[in-house]
């Protein structure tokens, strides 16, 4: 039997009293990558957001379920430690902060969680600059301060070197590709890609379906006015690039 | 933090009330300041009798002053007249007799702070002639620097032992009229110590090692002189992380750097006096004049890490006398529940080609107050004269405040001056991707002002770069909810 990697159930919820999200279902099974799309303001990122646990957000109906627990009842951190990973839309500068320090702390708080043992400077040196061929990326990387002074490609890219450092069970990936260009989006896409496994589970959220041309996606969800209006194949985007969401959201179901 | 900064106020109220009188009453006197007084220090301490005349020179100056008022602090008004201006040093049997006796808090800090085993004693209070081994440490050191020359004692040894380079060089960087609180230093100073290095000697170690070990408890008013002589170099850490134990709550030292010729002085303080309860109750007021002359080509670094005290009034300054002469300022300072400090630099351009450097970086949380206050002056002579200053502040929370009070004066037109300001807030956004990134809010704040201090904690010696980031993270403890 399949298993889920997450579960959300009617969930709605709403900001400074303006409803966001108006009853999602959606659930994730280990080995899928699902894709939701939709027009600016449909709950994209809100869903995003409150799925990492965000502050500021009410939720007021539903729940989520994630690895048999209640993830709404979770902290940012132990959500993280639990395997949940968000690529986000606008990667935070940390000036001063080194990046390899950075990922040091998440990775070991994560190790902690999970009972093994943490990496001193010298083994994780090794681990991250495996990573670092992996994905292709420049080793000077692992040098700077966290994303500060970074392109918007070196952003995206970093997001996705430490999603591959963090080894996620689940990982959000929220607008990675606005403000690529389309090389900047191979390499992404690609580090995506490599990073798939059977254990575990990807949610690409996106505006434009050109990010799916590279990263192909099991599920499509188009997000309406805080609804999922339609659910399909990957071919649904395809036809989302054709007819726009105008001519979807308003056809005949 | 229930824990280590009440317990520390226990200490410093207990003994603060009962410390004195209760000992060898011969050896102390009264509360209140006058001649007699002053005279009294100086005959415990055999002083010659230009340095008593020096003192009450300076005694008689202060009486015609006025305490300022112009620095951005509240506290309540000090009264000189019922301080006690000198007491026999405390007995070490007074100490706790062995670690198991300090209290545990102050154990857990030290553990924190990572501060070597055998300086946990001492900085507990615990008799220091039981560690046995860092004496032994101390006199290798002494042995060594004695071979290069260089002089490095108290100052009150420095008087008996050199009283012409005492006499040289005492006060020419502050002259005892400087200020209401170096004028009062002046007066009543008990000890402190002193540093010479011969001409063209590059002292072998950092004087932080040796001082460290032997630091004596130099007291309220303390004054600090160190002379480079040409061509010489020398580095030297005053302080410690640790919350030391102090009965005094105010602080008035001097301290004054003479960098002669083609010398190089770093000197580097570390500030971690008790800073008061999280209600703003106690705490140690910090009032210290430093400053230091640079003679031709010859440089002098400020670095310090202020995180203690209730109140912070500190500005040490360069005065670039020499041709080709630099001054530098890197300054951390911290203040969490009700701290407030007021600190800058004073750089002031008088020979050709001088160049100046600052970078403060001011932390407020909790309820505290941070205020920047700098001077860069060039004179009519500094032509071609450079400055560059940069002062950050960053908030935690929204109970906090920063302050930026640059003054520039500049009256030769070759000069450059150049000042950037920022005030930034740990951002909601930050603390999210570190949580995110399973780092927790405690941890993620640390991590952004440790970021946000670099460059400054960079001009600190190795060994204690990684002890002040440690201080600044017990110090913001509980500074996020």
């Amino acid at each position: 039997m399949k298993q889920p990697i997450i579960t959300i159930n009617n969930l709605s919820a709403d900001v400074e009293g303006r409803q966001i999200l108006k009853g999602i279902n959606l659930t994730i099974y280990a080995g899928e990558t699902h894709a939701i799309m939709g027009p600016n303001g449909s709950g994209k990122s809100t869903l995003a957001a409150i799925l990492a646990g965000r502050e500021g957000y009410n939720i007021t109906s539903g729940e989520v379920i994630y690895g048999g627990q209640d993830l709404l009842e979770l902290d940012p951190e132990e959500r993280a430690c639990e395997g949940l990973f968000l690529a986000f839309q606008y990667p935070v500068e940390i000036p001063g902060v080194n990046s390899t320090y950075f990922l040091r702390a998440a990775y070991n708080e994560i190790r902690k969680h999970r009972g093994l043992p943490e990496l001193d400077a010298m083994e994780f040196l090794v681990f991250v600059k495996e990573k670092v061929k992996l994905l292709d990326l420049p080793e000077d990387l692992l040098k700077r301060p966290v994303n500060y002074g970074f392109s918007g490609g070196e952003k995206k890219r970093n997001e996705i070197f430490q999603m591959a450092v963090l080894e996620p069970k689940f990982a959000i990936l929220d607008e990675t590709d606005s403000g690529l260009d389309i090389d900047a989006l191979k390499i992404v896409s690609n580090g995506v890609n490599t990073l798939k496994r059977p254990d575990n589970a990807q949610l690409v959220i996106t505006h434009y379906q050109r990010l799916l041309n590279f990263i192909v996606p099991d599920f499509v969800h188009v997000l309406n006015d805080g609804r999922i209006v339609k659910s399909g194949g990957k071919e649904l985007a395809l036809e989302l690039e054709e007819t726009g969401y105008e001519g979807m959201i308003h056809a005949p179901a | 933090m229930s824990t280590s900064t009440d317990i520390i106020d226990k200490v410093v109220k207990s003994e603060y009330k009962y410390g004195f009188s209760s000992d060898i009453e011969t050896e102390s006197a009264p509360p209140g300041l006058n001649e007699g007084i002053i005279r009294f220090i100086s005959d415990k301490k055999n002083e010659p009798e230009w340095l008593l005349e020096w003192r009450l020179k300076a005694y008689r100056h202060w009486k015609t002053l006025e305490e300022p008022t112009w620095q951005k602090a509240d506290y309540p008004k000090i009264d000189y007249q019922d301080i006690i201006y000198f007491a026999a040093p405390k007995s070490l049997a007074d100490g706790p007799k062995s670690m198991d006796e300090v209290d545990p808090k102050i154990l857990e800090t030290f553990e924190k702070l990572g501060i070597p085993l055998h300086e946990r004693m001492r900085l507990a209070g615990v008799a220091v002639d039981a560690v046995l081994d860092s004496v032994s440490v101390g006199t290798t050191f002494k042995k060594e620097l004695g071979e290069k020359g260089i002089i490095f004692c108290s100052f009150s040894e420095a008087v008996q032992d050199y009283p012409d380079l005492v006499k040289k060089y005492l006060g020419s960087v502050v002259p005892y009229t400087d200020n209401f609180f170096a004028t009062l230093n002046s007066a009543v100073f008990t000890d402190g110590s002193f540093c010479y290095i011969p001409k063209g000697v590059r002292c072998p170690m950092e004087l932080s090692t040796y001082f460290r070990i032997n630091e004596a408890k130099s007291g309220q008013f303390e004054r600090t002189l160190i002379i480079a002589d040409e061509d010489s170099h020398v580095s030297y850490l005053e302080g410690c992380t640790a919350p030391m134990r102090d009965e005094n709550q105010l602080h008035a030292a001097v301290v004054e750097l003479v960098a002669l010729d083609n010398s190089e002085i770093k000197y580097s303080t570390v500030q971690n006096w008790y800073p008061g309860d999280e209600n703003g109750k106690g705490g140690i007021y910090n009032f210290v004049t430093k400053r230091g002359v640079a003679k031709l080509n010859s440089k002098i670094t400020w670095t310090q890490v202020e995180t203690g005290s209730s109140i912070t009034w500190k500005y040490p300054g360069v005065i670039l006398q020499g041709d080709n002469s630099v001054g530098e300022f890197y300054s951390v300072a911290l203040t969490n529940n009700y701290q407030q400090a007021d600190t800058g630099t004073k750089m002031i351009h008088i020979g050709k080609n001088t160049r100046s450097t600052i970078i403060s970086k001011g932390i407020s949380a909790g309820h505290g107050q941070n205020s920047y206050r700098g001077l860069v002056k060039i004179l009519k002579g500094a032509a071609n004269a450079r400055n560059y200053s940069q002062c950050d502040s960053l908030l935690i929370g929204d109970q906090s405040g920063a302050h930026t009070f640059p003054y520039i004066e500049v009256k030769n037109s070759s000069a450059q001056v150049e000042h950037e300001a920022s005030t930034t807030k740990v951002g909601e956004d930050q603390i999210f991707y570190c949580n995110q990134r399973a780092i927790s809010e405690q941890d993620a704040v640390n991590m952004i002002v440790n970021g946000y201090c670099k460059d400054v904690f960079q001009q600190l010696p190795m060994e204690f770069a990684l002890e002040a980031q440690n201080l600044l993270s017990v110090s913001l403890e509980n500074s996020v909810g």
